[in-house]
């Protein structure tokens, strides 16, 4: 082992045994399954792996990568669907962050979230915790295509996390994800003045299901949020009780 | 200036091969990556020289598992020396260091190579 430092070291997050959010979040954020979660292993994963990569030209826009990327770190949540709510530091995004992610995928709601494992000046991608729907890595990049139109990309190398995430990637989960980053890129794409027409690859990495990892399912990230919006009404009602 | 990714292939067994890595990996890195594990052949093991490497971004670790899954379908064990202690840090918080064993030298990685 040798300990020459590289030249990108301070675009990767420091290691750390658990997460953390270190910023305020609103009053209506649901903040489970993040605090106090370990990353999720890139290779344990349940289900098939994919590569999905989604893309934009900015056609007509005369932007740098370097602008369309920093324009993406800084507003990225504007860039989500409605309803759909990505709770990160206000300024940007940058490396070791976390942030909190409330989603509704397939009618269920969620309450989640992500590490920023990595953030240069052309990309930042980011990790789920244990429980997150699936694990791998998201990364989003911006990069000037040989025709000199600069083109945003999404890519999602990733696998469903449990059994039950599987089943809802094959109904409507891989639907509801790729309508999200869509929508994203679309955004991203109006904001530079464009229209455009994002397109998707989809590639099966591994069309084995990792059987082994059927435990994972005890830290489903979806099982802890229904049941905490179930129980939601009792607990309101054991603090009034409490405070009368 | 990336420095563009170049892999040398060496069999010091029969059943394991190391690849010799030296430049940049990153998302455009696929063809080299890929094509020296193809060289590899059959080998039950590949082991991964990281000595060489100067640079490494997210997509260089997102290529690394897809060579895992590719590794683990083919039932071949994949193993890895001369990372520097900050890549061995983005290894484990990826946690990739749960499915690709690290070594400290050539001959302990090419000893468990061997078992």
């Amino acid at each position: 082992m040798t300990t020459q430092e590289p030249t990108n070291a301070e675009n990767w997050a420091k290691p750390v045994d658990s997460l953390h959010i270190a910023h305020d979040l609103p009053d209506h954020a649901i903040n489970l399954n993040v605090e106090g979660k370990r990353v999720a292993s890139m290779t344990s994963g349940f289900g098939k792996m994919w590569q999905k990569t989604y893309r934009v030209r900015l056609d007509g826009a005369r932007v740098a990568p370097q602008q369309v990327v920093k324009v993406w770190k800084e507003h990225f949540p504007e860039f989500w669907q409605k309803g759909q709510h990505f709770f990160g530091p206000m300024a940007s995004i940058s490396p070791g962050d976390v942030a909190l992610i409330n989603v509704k995928t397939g009618g269920v709601k969620l309450s989640t979230g992500i590490l920023v494992l990595y953030a240069d000046d052309v990309s930042f991608s980011f990790m789920t915790p244990e429980g997150h729907m699936f694990t791998g890595m998201i990364t989003f990049s911006a990069r000037e295509l040989e025709d000199g139109v600069t083109q945003a990309e999404i890519v999602a190398l990733v696998r469903a996390q449990d059994p039950i995430y599987e089943l809802g990637m094959m109904t409507m989960g891989s639907g509801a994800e790729d309508r999200q980053w869509l929508h994203v890129l679309r955004s991203l794409a109006a904001h530079f003045g464009v229209e455009g027409k994002p397109t998707l690859e989809k590639i099966c990495v591994d069309r084995k299901r990792q059987w082994k990892r059927f435990g994972n399912v005890r830290r489903s990230a979806a099982i802890r949020t229904v049941f905490y919006s179930v129980t939601r009404p009792l607990r309101r009602k054991e603090k009034t009780r409490a405070s009368a | 200036m990336p420095n563009a990714l170049t892999l040398d292939v060496r069999q010091p067994g029969s059943s394991t091969a190391v690849l010799d890595v030296q430049g940049d990996i990153t998302a455009d890195s696929e063809k080299p990556l890929m094509e020296a594990y193809a060289e590899a052949g059959s080998a039950k093991a590949i082991v991964l020289n990281f000595s060489g490497l100067e640079y490494m971004n997210s997509g260089g670790i997102g290529l690394l598992v897809t060579l895992l899954v590719r590794a683990n379908r083919a039932k071949q064990k994949l193993l890895a020396f001369g990372l520097t202690e900050h890549y061995r840090q983005i290894f484990e918080l990826t946690r990739i260091d749960e499915a690709i064993e690290i070594f400290g030298s050539e001959d302990e990685a090419l000893q468990a190579a061997s078992k």
